[in-house]
């Protein structure tokens, strides 16, 4: 998932380096014998290891002394909350298996050489800004079919089957359509993540403000604290654009309803130019214009962050793991605390309450490694209560496992995000288009950018991503999902 | 020992030309291949003829980064050169003569070491230094003085044309010191008679420039501009480190290797990348050839 916490990863010098032996690595088999190409998936080298026998507490039949490997994405969650609890989790089950860690920042850089060799890793934290296409990963019959996980007995209980004791949502969440036209559950999204603007609790208190439910109150309460010479709103365009894309359509979707998501994920002719996303674009126009601050387009989302914290910028657009993030730089007494976005006008189609919340953190298990049973049976350990709980407890996020954040004492900012989550009730949607296809990410962050920073009006701004949609549709390279 | 030649010759040759052909040809050769299929980097690629070539044609990105290399090949040596000949110049010829030797200013060695600094350091360095240099804000470098005097800050690789000149005067800084050691190489291999000579004719220092040194150190210009033109067919590592938004903002500092970049690692299409990278190698070797062609000219024997 783009939308995840993440260090700002720079490319330096090793990475170039790796990247430029990955490359190398890709060409060398071709000279080996000229017909088995770099570009050839298959490796006959890697076989897969037997099942072990099923039992009540193996139901997956995972061979207990087949190693497993884990690849973790080393970003705003760490690397501890995998080696510290889910690993030990999974030796303590099967004590004769090795658990085989790595971390990274850059995901794809680590195990594009693998997938291309035919001998990928079991388990795969494929998040942050190098993550893996999923869309090519499925495309490739590369995952997992995760049904049987899902419907395995839980660790906990017995009785009850693992999709039953996550977030309704989620399974469906992770599944993508196959090449034979099914639907099939691949991706197990494991944090719950809600979505909204960040300010600070003590800034707000001080000076007498209030989080504005409306369009009036937010620019009224804007004026206010530019008027203190605090930069009311920003977000970092150098490389986090897609934190504002998700305000402006997440606007979109409160003024015409949750469908306005939908046909823009499903591309649907037209789907950007829907008069809610226009309105919305308009709206956060005028914010960028009049409450925002040029430079912040040349600064990194960490400066800016730095920056709410120190006082300098009131309102920050964010998913909930911001708060873990900053965790070091904030100083004390700051109070994180997430207002969902503010109503534009009365007729809205969903309340002031409503609010973007989805799993977030993309877990996924290869098809093509040596012991994928082991790779699902290390997920059902991570849903396990114990699993949960420990990843909240290391993080202070919790996960979509709600059994694991029962009466967990959550930092406020998460505490906020939860609460705010509880008071949305039904009205809770997500976007799945910039995972599908990562051009239309990219379009819309640059097109964001460029809207936000007043050098295109909001006409242009749906007209330039709408055209972009429609040249994806009509690419017959790119596998199209649907919800 | 005729007859052994050929076998001595063979055996020198083998490892590096193994070499060479593995880790040079043979990706060179397998991009063109990749380049006919729509590879997404996993299983097995399709073939699909020139429709990735068809498909350049209609790409905005990668004209805007064609048009940034082309802007790119006449700032970057020509300022670069300009530069660096002028500084060589001062540091072997600019300064007053002692015994018939020419000298360059006061201070001359040290300038030399401090203007290699740049050259010692990685691209990525320099790439994260200048983020500092040029960061819009209090805290940047620049804009830090600025603020500190009343003006506005000058967001350098904000406004859309002014960035490509903040990478490009980048670039100059790195390469500069360089091209002086290169220069000042070629310097000292004229003869002091020649400068003499023709200072007892009465040449000024500027004659001199331009009637003695420039014309005895053609062959080395020539070399330089053919690195300096291949360099900005590059320039990848400092636009991605330094740009915003990856050759942002809206591709205003994009180049060929970002393009390719973005698209095998990004979009995993890495067939169409390949493509580019095709794009690319004709480009760069065109020119290469066009410069070597053109600059031909009878060198002059001393």
């Amino acid at each position: 998932m783009s939308i995840t916490p993440e260090h700002p990863v720079e490319l330096d010098r090793r990475t170039v380096l790796r990247r430029a032996a990955a490359v190398g690595m890709l060409a060398t088999p071709a000279i080996g014998l000229l017909s088995a190409c770099a570009t050839s998936g298959d490796d006959k080298d890697n076989e897969q290891v037997a099942g072990g026998t099923k039992s009540a507490t193996n139901p997956l039949g995972v061979k207990e002394d087949a190693p497993i490997e884990v690849i973790i994405f080393n970003g705003g969650y760490g690397e501890k909350y995998a080696t510290d609890v889910h690993e030990p989790l999974y030796k303590k089950a099967f004590p004769k298996s090795e658990v085989k860690h790595q971390a990274t920042q850059a995901v794809s850089t680590v195990l594009q050489p693998r997938f291309a060799g035919g001998n990928p890793p079991e388990f795969v934290n494929n998040s942050g800004e190098k993550f893996l296409d999923f869309g090519a990963l499925v495309n490739d019959g590369q995952l997992q079919d995760l049904t049987e996980l899902w419907d395995a007995p839980s660790v906990d209980d017995a009785s009850k089957k693992v999709r039953d004791t996550v977030i309704p949502g989620v399974v469906e969440q992770g599944m993508f359509n196959t090449a034979d036209g099914g639907r099939k559950p691949f991706v197990l999204y494991y944090v719950s993540t809600v979505y909204g603007i960040w300010y600070s609790g003590k800034l707000f208190k001080d000076n007498g403000w209030t989080a504005p439910t409306n369009w009036e109150q937010f620019k009224a309460l804007c004026e206010q604290i530019k008027a203190k010479g605090i930069t009311p709103y920003g977000y970092a365009g150098a490389n986090a654009a897609y934190y504002q894309w998700n305000v402006i359509l997440t606007q979109a979707a409160k003024i015409g309803g949750t469908d306005v998501l939908k046909n823009i994920d499903n591309l649907e002719d037209g789907a950007w130019k829907q008069d809610a996303v226009k309105q919305a674009a308009e709206a956060w126009a005028e914010i960028g214009a009049k409450y925002s601050d040029k430079s912040f387009e040349g600064l990194k989302h960490t400066d800016v962050q730095l920056r709410q914290n120190q006082g300098k910028v009131a309102f920050y657009p964010s998913g909930d793991w911001l708060e873990n993030e900053q965790k070091k730089d904030t100083p004390a007494g700051f109070t994180y605390q997430l207002m969902p976005v503010p109503s534009l006008t009365a007729s809205d189609k969903l309340p002031a309450t409503a609010i973007r919340a989805a799993g977030g953190e993309g877990y996924f298990v290869s098809s093509k490694s040596k012991n994928p049973r082991g790779g699902m049976e290390y997920m059902r350990q991570m849903l396990s209560k114990a699993g949960a709980r420990g990843f909240t407890e290391t993080v202070g996020a919790a996960t979509v496992v709600p059994a694991g954040s029962e009466g967990f004492q959550f930092p406020p900012g998460v505490a906020s995000a939860q609460a705010a989550l509880k008071a949305a009730g039904q009205d809770v949607f997500n976007m799945l288009f910039d995972n599908w296809y990562k051009e239309l990410d990219t379009e819309a962050r640059t097109a964001t950018n460029e809207l936000m920073f007043g050098r295109i009006k909001a006409d242009a701004f749906v007209e330039r991503i709408q055209k972009r949609a429609d040249a994806i549709k009509k690419d017959s390279s790119v596998t199209k999902f649907k919800r | 020992m005729r007859h052994g030649k050929y076998p001595f010759v063979i055996g020198f040759l083998f490892a590096p030309v193994t070499l060479y052909v593995v880790f040079v040809i043979a990706p060179y050769a397998q991009a063109f291949q990749i380049s006919m299929t729509n590879w997404r980097g996993l299983s097995a690629p399709q073939w699909v003829g020139f429709d990735n070539y068809r498909r350049l044609l209609d790409d905005g990105s990668f004209w805007k980064a064609v048009q940034h290399h082309g802007v790119l090949l006449l700032a970057l040596p020509l300022i670069t050169i300009a530069i660096a000949l002028f500084f060589s110049f001062l540091l072997n010829v600019g300064g007053k003569s002692s015994g018939g030797q020419r000298q360059g200013v006061w201070g001359a060695k040290f300038y030399r070491v401090v203007f290699f600094f740049p050259q010692v350091l990685a691209v990525a360095i320099i790439a994260v230094l200048f983020q500092m240099v040029y960061r819009p804000n209090e805290s940047g470098l620049i804009n830090g003085v600025l603020m500190k005097l009343g003006f506005d800050p000058v967001l350098f690789l904000i406004r859309p044309n002014l960035a490509l000149w903040s990478i490009i005067a980048v670039l100059v800084w790195q390469a500069v010191g360089f091209y002086v050691v290169l220069f000042s190489a070629g310097m000292a291999s004229i003869p002091g008679e020649i400068y003499e000579a023709a200072e007892m004719d009465g040449a000024t220092k500027v004659t001199l420039f331009f009637r003695v040194t420039l014309p005895l150190l053609w062959d080395t210009l020539q070399v330089a501009w053919v690195y300096l033109g291949i360099a900005a067919f590059d320039a990848f590592a400092i636009v991605a480190v330094l740009s915003v938004d990856g050759g942002g903002p809206d591709g205003a500092t994009t180049v060929l290797a970002m393009e390719i970049y973005r698209n095998a690692f990004v979009y995993s299409k890495y067939g169409y990348a390949s493509a580019m990278g095709v794009a690319l190698f004709f480009l760069t070797l065109t020119f290469a050839a066009l410069t070597l062609r053109l600059t031909k000219r009878e060198s002059v024997e001393y």
